[in-house]
């Protein structure tokens, strides 16, 4: 669902704030690297868990209905989505649903990534550079 | 302060080099002084490491072929790489079948071995000994930090592992540089812990071994035709610059490192080389080759390592480095 | 050693360190963060195009298939990007705008498992798959388990 009317206008200030919100988001990370020692990795699980934070105290699908893909796309839309999914199975299981919810929520994406990668082994190679 | 450095009387001499680089290096300010430049990175093999393996055999018979000898004449090889268990240097020894020994002194080996085959040839135990080292971009990578595909932003100031690998023969009888001095360095660990900046880590270590060199041979400076480091890249040769003026000594146009002239600056290989292979190659490439032309009559080069691991640094460990000296 | 000879040496170490982070070049600031934004902005724009194509398409399909079809068509085409080559090329530049979305983890998936190709499809390619990015799949899992059982004690005791 989106904030933006359902107009020419409307669709064109959703790219807009998909655009700044995923850009932001980026340079955040950016911001990370050139300030600090961090490696990709720690930065990675640093913005995976503001994620999951968001959508625990209920503001992610605020957020979402602003920026679009501006803020599922990045890593921190990867951690909500794994909270949502564990929240949900909460709910609807029982506690033990916590520990099947996110992976449920997520699959279609890690899914087609473990296949594609193995799809991809097997028709190429890696390059020296 | 205690001697490092060993001096041999019966002058043990460089009798023939060999030098082989990638597509890359090839195509650096050095690629017209390397005897052969592969385009194949795997060098018709099936892994990067198998590729590695080939071109350190090429590197040893190549130059053993230049010396017109036969791979039977060789009394001993001293090889070293990069590569955990030594697998590329082992695996060409098994190749050749002759007596060997493996060493392992991060990008410092080629100083480390000369150092030792100079010793066996000065004091007759062998009559020639092969030295060589090598390290190459896809394995040191792969072991050392990402896969080759994995898209990350290297710091402006990391540097870029050579694939290269060079053999020096090493003895009596023959026509070449001789190795008069070598200085064995000690391990110095300034606390820098970023893997990113391996040069500002050694250039503690090359800093300490110059002291000791002038300090144990009576020699500055002024009696070298040129020095060389081995892979500290642009940001450690400024450092090592800087280390040496607080105490002195002004390396000023002698001074060049290897891994900093192996790439042109275009190449996007930010602060240059490293890499066992950088100051194997340019040792028997360049270096050899101005040697041989009368252009230098003496030569101080100091090839340096890095001495750590992946697991000593996730552990929070620094980065102790180590240089070995020697004057051709 | 002695206490005294630890404190020279740590004192030594620090201004050696301090020096050589005043002599040490910065990835240049502005440069580097307009890149990761531009081309972390243009990955999620991309992603929406496909995300609103689709819903047009099948309108039928639910808002949750739909960002789940979106991030499997990006996350393959991530993945193919890697195979060719050119997916490390752009992250050169894209810095943090290529590894932040959802693109950059199924890239350090598959360079990883093309990597280990050469130690065999079972004990290469499968062992090492998750070498890269297993920090982020197993916080994710670890926290967002933590997150679900959380909002399950709330909502038993506040009833929300």
């Amino acid at each position: 669902m989106s904030v933006f009317p359902d107009t020419w206008w409307g669709v064109v200030l959703s790219y807009l704030a998909v655009f700044a919100g995923g850009g932001l988001l980026c340079a955040s990370a950016q911001m990370f690297i050139i300030k600090t020692k961090l490696t990709p990795a720690r930065i990675l699980v640093i913005f995976l868990l503001f994620g999951v934070f968001l959508q625990t105290i209920g503001v992610f699908d605020f957020l979402k209905s602003i920026f679009g893909s501006g803020i599922t796309v990045p890593i921190v839309g990867f951690g909500a989505g794994l909270a949502e999914g564990a929240i949900k199975g909460a709910q609807t299981y029982g506690i033990l649903g916590a520990f099947a919810g996110g992976l449920i929520q997520t699959a279609f994406g890690v899914g087609a990534a473990v296949v594609a990668s193995y799809i991809v082994t097997l028709l190429f190679n890696s390059k020296s550079k | 302060m205690k001697n490092q450095t060993l001096f041999f009387k019966n002058k043990p001499r460089i009798v023939s080099g060999m030098s082989i680089v990638g597509k890359k290096e090839g195509d650096g300010p050095l690629g017209k002084y390397f005897d052969h430049i592969s385009d194949d990175p795997k060098f018709g093999e099936k892994t990067f490491e198998k590729g590695e393996c080939k071109m350190f055999l090429k590197a040893i018979t190549g130059a053993v072929d230049k010396a017109k000898l036969n791979n039977e004449d060789l009394d001993l090889l001293l090889a070293g790489d990069l590569l955990n268990q030594l697998i590329s240097s082992s695996y060409v020894a098994r190749t050749l079948s002759v007596p060997y020994l493996g060493l392992y002194s991060a990008c410092s080996t080629m100083t480390e071995a000369l150092t030792i085959g100079a010793n066996f040839i000065n004091d007759g135990h062998f009559k020639l000994v092969a030295c060589a080292t090598g390290s190459h971009f896809a394995t040191a990578e792969r072991q050392y930090r990402y896969p080759l595909e994995y898209g990350c932003q290297r710091p402006p100031y990391s540097q870029w592992t050579v694939t290269a690998a060079g053999c020096t023969l090493l003895s009596l009888k023959g026509e070449g540089p001789a190795i008069t001095h070598a200085t064995i360095g000690k391990v110095v660990d300034f606390g820098i812990n970023d893997l990113n900046n391996m040069g500002a880590a050694m250039a503690t270590a090359a800093a300490d071994t110059i002291y000791s060199v002038f300090n144990d041979t009576n020699y500055d400076e002024r009696d070298f035709d040129a020095i060389f480091t081995g892979d500290l890249g642009r940001l450690g040769a400024e450092i090592l610059r800087d280390l040496c003026r607080e105490k002195g000594l002004e390396l000023g146009q002698k001074y060049s490192d290897c891994g900093e002239m192996m790439y042109k600056r275009e190449q996007n290989c930010y602060c240059g080389g490293s890499g066992a292979g950088a100051s194997a190659s340019v040792l028997n490439s360049f270096i050899l080759g101005k040697m041989q032309a009368g252009e230098y009559k003496k030569v101080l080069l100091l090839a340096t390592g890095a001495l750590m691991s992946p697991t000593s640094s996730y552990q929070g460990e620094t980065i102790p480095s180590i240089s070995h000296g020697i004057i051709l | 050693m002695t206490e005294q000879q630890t404190k020279e040496i740590n004192a030594r170490n620090e201004r050696y360190n301090k020096y050589v982070e005043s002599v040490t070049p910065k990835t240049g600031t502005f440069v580097s963060l307009l890149k990761a934004f531009v081309i972390g902005g243009i990955t999620c724009v991309i992603a929406e195009l496909i995300g609103d194509g689709l819903s047009t398409l099948l309108p039928s399909l639910s808002d949750e298939l739909v960002s789940s079809y979106t991030s499997m068509i990006i996350v393959s085409v991530a993945i193919f990007f890697t195979g060719f080559g050119f997916y490390d090329v752009i992250a050169r530049h894209g810095g943090a705008g290529s590894f932040l979305p959802i693109t950059g983890f199924a890239n350090a998936m598959s360079s990883a498992a093309l990597e280990y190709k050469s130690e065999g499809l079972i004990l290469g390619t499968s062992v090492k798959m998750f070498t890269v990015v297993g920090p982020v799949v197993v916080n994710g899992i670890v926290w967002s388990t933590f997150a679900g059982i959380v909002r399950y004690l709330v909502m038993l005791i506040f009833g929300v």
